[in-house]
């Protein structure tokens, strides 16, 4: 990997930091309001729960995967917790119940990746499809479910450390997690491997299959883990972020920051300069009173200009890539 | 015969497993589990909802039918090509508004409005084919990005637009006509879907544009190297797959008169649900634009059928989640197992009974018994042949012979040292005979019964017969032409040993044991080819008479040999000369005193006879062991016997060092020597025979002396 100034080898994760530190300039220059201390910790706070969504699905995506069904566990697996404490269910039991769905889905979604051989791109987006569906039309009765009055979740949301919210340190956390994991653990190291080149992780006797499960448990629990936030700072889950553009967004920070689709490149690093870039971006945005509408335009187009960026960056290897990897 | 033995052989000969693997190897049985599907879908829903088939009630589903299988059927192209178009539904929200935009708002003809939503379905379709196919992009997640660019754009139109449209007085009958009428019982958009679907399916599988399109899909590099242009292929589709999704976004902005924020929306992943529920494979090559149809035929009487019953939000995308991971999980497990399931259930063995036979144990005192005199045979071309099958001498003495790599080889008279490839056609050449004219004709396995003329040039004669009715294997081609012999007026007498397996698969026929030889005639004064006799176990040697008025042809399972009659008061049946004999017959060839040389492929062993009478352990040995191991007839011993015209076996010589000719597949004499070729040899053998016409030669036997 190259360093973050090394600007003989210029690389993605270095044009993207270097934009983003320029936009910020430009934007605490031009933008009245924007360098103001609370518009900062709000910048730092929407990303939160996005670059944790980032986290896991960067894992998945270093192991030459991808997670669509990321936001819909997200969303619905914490609407289903919160629907069963509205119904009077224990907490530890509801709990429980979640933790197992959680589980489930994300062993659906590795089993058919791993062992049936279906591509990524169509069992999480079918999981996806069915997580939704399942839990919109079978356990829950609206489209939004409120955080039951105090409970833990709504204290989380209330929690404040040096006047900066609770997910900001959980982001934190985590992103130092996923650091030791990707860079330190045995583990860790595989997934680069196996994302490099499948073929041969397998051949040198890592076991490739067992840690694509993993990978897809992993973004599951970060899915949800993510939707607590969610619902802590905002006192209800809302299941419609399901059909919005989150899910890309997440894609978003992940691909912008410098983590290959094609695997084995990237690491927390690129997710947090993603994460900064878009944060920034995001809130610019909002300042100049652009509409949704068409921030959702202009992030679409970001995203077409960096996956063609990273397709020229990192041409697919035809030696490796397979017939039917589409 | 035993009673076990007479079950088995009811289970086995009268049950036809072999039918199972003839039916997999058919490219329709992909076609089975989706129209079985199908069915299984329009009975459930049509059972369960009241007046689901009533007129009214079809006209609203066909029309939204119409819209969605023009979807699919670009969908189906794409895939086809190797890619995916998760953008089709932003397409067709965005040429629906287009249309309604350029009637409503600019107020101008229908006609305008159908261009203008045609153009924007294909310049979208070409941003997608440009990404993906010049830069080569990930075909799902560069069109999953093109889809939210759409869907926002759209959004954005139709919230600024909305409330003129609204206000719009423009009025149209076409458009009217288009989104309401029927037409001949159909509505538009049906007529349309039909018409676009039967045009793609004849494009793609009729034309060069439709074959590049399966070419890439199914191999991209082939294509590539095939000098395909794979990049403008590719491009080609999403245009196409824009071009389809347009119409329906036209055919929906005729019928709703507007344009709404429900435009489309879903229709990426039903239309990729419908298209891997049909059976269109990902990854390219295999599918058709039926199986589309019929994918999206199953979702929208699904999503709709459960709207109908009342289910609530959410329950469209979760029957549509576990059907896209089902059939996905499907097609890609059937992708990848359905030739080793095919390997496993093709082999169907059968129940046979071989006859009570003398031995052929050197000095047993039977006519069959073997001796040494093979192995003194000198040899020609050691090294430099590969599977000399049949061998045979024109009138110069010259000596040819078919090599497994294609080709016929001619050895030069008088030494037979120096050689040349004489002709290339390529298969297996195996029987070989010398018509009138010259003309070598060739029994060559995998292809057909061909023609060199002495100019080295090769002609096809035939390559199939009439297709019988109950087949399910196509047995109108010929898959094992062997041996082949020349009548007086010139008709090529020729057997095709097995309609079951191909030419370098004979050995897993006579594991099988299936009486599936024919005899056939090639008729050259009208080219045509018929079927004279059927059902015989490995048909293999054919021999004229000597008098030309009969034909000799071996069984090589059954070990006998047949005579068939081409005139007289038999003329038209065949019976049996001798049978049982001690080892598999293979060609047979005149002798210059009147009698007929056979050749013996090998010898029968009472270990494989006994498996003969166990179908149930033969069918167990193809599927459990490697094909190593299994219990082949025995190839190593061979010989040549010499019978008469009556069927009595006159001698019998054989190699029993097995240093020389251990298998026999042909000989033929020639002024007094024997020429001998085996298969599986490298070599021919020249035996000196005793007390032969030096001067007979097999030309001049048939076609009398030289001219």
């Amino acid at each position: 990997m190259v360093g973050w100034l090394n600007f003989r080898g210029l690389n993605q994760e270095g044009i993207v930091f270097a934009i983003a530190v320029v936009l910020f300039v430009a934007a605490a220059i031009g933008l009245p309001g924007f360098i103001d201390p609370n518009n900062l910790v709000a910048i730092v706070r929407s990303v939160s729960v996005l670059g944790i969504l980032a986290l896991g699905m960067a894992v998945v995506i270093i192991g030459r995967g991808i997670d669509l069904s990321a936001v819909a566990i997200m969303a619905m697996s914490v609407a289903w917790y919160l629907q069963l404490l509205n119904t009077g269910t224990s907490d530890g039991l509801a709990f429980a119940y979640v933790l197992a769905g959680v589980l489930a889905i994300g062993l659906l979604n590795g089993f058919l990746v791993a062992y049936a051989d279906v591509p990524a791109i169509f069992v999480t987006l079918a999981t996806g499809s069915f997580v939704f569906g399942y839990v919109r039309s079978q356990l829950i009765t609206q489209d939004a479910v409120p955080v039951p009055q105090g409970h833990w979740v709504e204290l989380l949301g209330g929690l404040r450390f040096l006047d900066i919210p609770i997910e900001v340190f959980v982001f934190a956390g985590l992103a130092f997690l996923f650091f030791l994991f990707l860079r330190y653990t045995k583990w860790g190291r595989y997934i680069y491997f196996a994302g490099d080149n499948p073929v041969a992780a397998r051949n040198i006797g890592i076991p490739v299959r067992p840690m694509l499960v993993l990978r897809y448990v992993l973004s599951a629990f970060v899915a949800l883990i993510a939707g607590l936030l969610t619902a802590a700072s905002l006192h209800s889950i809302n299941t419609r972020v399901v059909n919005s553009t989150l899910l890309y967004d997440i894609v978003l920070v992940a691909v912008i920051g410098g983590i290959g689709l094609s695997g084995g490149r990237g690491g927390v690093r690129n997710v947090l300069v993603g994460a900064a870039l878009i944060g920034i971006l995001l809130n610019a945005m909002t300042i100049i009173d652009i509409p949704l509408l068409y921030q959702n335009l202009i992030k679409a187009a970001i995203l077409l200009g960096a996956i063609i960026v990273d397709g020229i960056i990192n041409p697919r290897d035809e030696q490796t890539a397979q017939q039917g990897d589409i | 015969m035993t009673f076990r033995e007479r079950l088995q052989s009811w289970r086995y000969n009268l049950v036809p497993d072999h039918l199972v693997g003839e039916i997999l190897t058919k490219r329709w049985t992909d076609n089975a589990i989706p129209f079985l599907a199908l069915v299984v879908t329009l009975a459930t829903f049509g059972s369960i909802i009241p007046g689901f088939f009533k007129l009214s009630s079809l006209q609203e589903s066909t029309r939204q039918l119409g819209e969605f299988s023009m979807v699919v059927t670009g969908m189906t192209v794409v895939m086809l090509g190797g890619g995916i178009d998760l953008s089709v539904g932003s397409i067709f929200a965005l040429s629906c508004f287009s249309s309604v935009y350029v009637f409503f708002i600019l107020e101008q003809s229908i006609w305008l409005a159908l261009a203008a939503s045609l153009a924007m379905g294909l310049v979208f379709g070409a941003i997608n084919g440009y990404l993906v196919g010049y830069l080569r992009l990930r075909a799902f997640l560069t069109t999953l990005v093109t889809f939210i660019f759409g869907r926002a754009l759209f959004d954005i139109l139709v919230t600024t637009y909305a409330a003129d449209v609204q206000l719009s007085t423009a009025t149209s009958d076409v458009l009217d006509f288009i989104g309401d009428s029927t037409f001949w019982g159909l509505s538009v958009s049906v007529w349309l879907a039909i018409i676009l679907a039967i045009v793609t399916h004849i494009a793609l599988t009729r034309s060069r544009p439709g074959w590049h399109v399966l070419a890439v899909g199914g191999s991209r590099r082939s294509a590539h190297n095939a000098g395909i242009r794979v990049r403008r292929t590719v491009f080609m589709t999403y245009v196409f797959s824009g071009f389809c999704a347009s119409i329906g976004g036209f055919l929906i902005a005729c019928r709703l008169s507007g344009a709404g924020p429900g435009t489309g929306l879903n229709l990426e992943i039903m239309a990729l649900t419908a298209a891997v529920v049909g059976g269109v494979s990902l990854g390219g090559g295999r599918g058709s634009v039926v199986k589309g149809l019929m994918g999206a035929i199953i979702v929208l009487t699904m999503t709709n059928g459960l709207i109908r019953l009342g289910y609530g939000t959410g329950t469209n995308q979760m029957v549509l989640g576990i059907m896209l991971a089902v059939a996905v999980t499907i097609d890609i497990r059937w992708l990848k197992n359905r030739h080793k399931v095919l390997n496993e259930v093709y082999v169907a063995p059968v129940y046979l009974k071989m006859g009570e036979t003398q031995s052929a144990v050197p000095g047993s005192g039977t006519p069959y018994a073997l001796d040494n005199r093979l192995s003194a045979a000198d040899h020609i071309g050691l090294g430099e042949l590969e599977g000399p099958e049949d061998v045979i001498l024109d009138r110069d003495d010259n000596l040819y012979c078919g090599t497994r790599h294609g080709e016929i080889v001619r050895f030069f008279a008088p030494d037979y040292v120096r050689s040349e490839v004489f002709a290339h056609i390529g298969g297996f050449p195996l029987g070989l005979a010398f018509d009138r004219a010259g003309n070598l004709i060739s029994c060559v396995g995998a292809m057909g019964l061909y023609s060199v003329s002495p100019e080295r040039e090769v002609k096809r004669l035939s390559a199939e017969t009439s297709r019988s009715w109950t087949s399910i294997v196509d047995d109108a081609r010929l898959r094992d032409p062997n041996d082949c012999d020349i009548a007086p007026d010139g008709r090529i007498y020729f057997t095709d040993s097995t309609k079951r397996y191909d030419a370098h698969d004979w050995a897993l026929d006579s594991i099988e044991n299936r009486a599936t030889g024919r005899l056939l005639v090639y008729d050259p004064r009208d080219g045509s080819t018929k079927t004279l006799l059927d059902g015989y176990r490995y048909t293999n040697g054919v021999c004229m008479a000597h008098d030309g008025k009969s034909l000799f042809f071996a069984e090589s399972w059954a070990c006998r040999v047949h005579r068939y009659w081409l005139e007289g008061p038999k003329a038209g049946t065949a019976e049996c000369v001798i049978r049982d004999m001690p080892g598999y017959p293979d060609n047979i060839n005149r002798a210059s005193d009147g009698n007929y040389w056979m050749a013996w492929l090998g010898m029968r062993t009472p270990s494989f006879d006994l498996s003969l009478r166990h179908p149930d352990m033969r069918k167990r040995m193809t599927r459990r062991l490697p094909q190593d191991e299994w219990l082949f007839p025995n190839i190593n011993t061979g010989g040549v016997v010499k019978f008469n015209e009556k069927g009595g076996i006159v001698e019998a010589m054989g190699d029993l060092t097995g240093g020389a000719h251990p298998m026999v597949t042909s000989m033929r004499e020639h002024k007094g020597f024997l020429f001998v070729g085996g298969i599986l040899n490298n070599r021919i053998g020249r035996y000196r025979i005793e007390g032969a016409d030096p001067n007979w030669t097999s030309p001049a036997s048939y076609w009398g002396a030289k001219p």
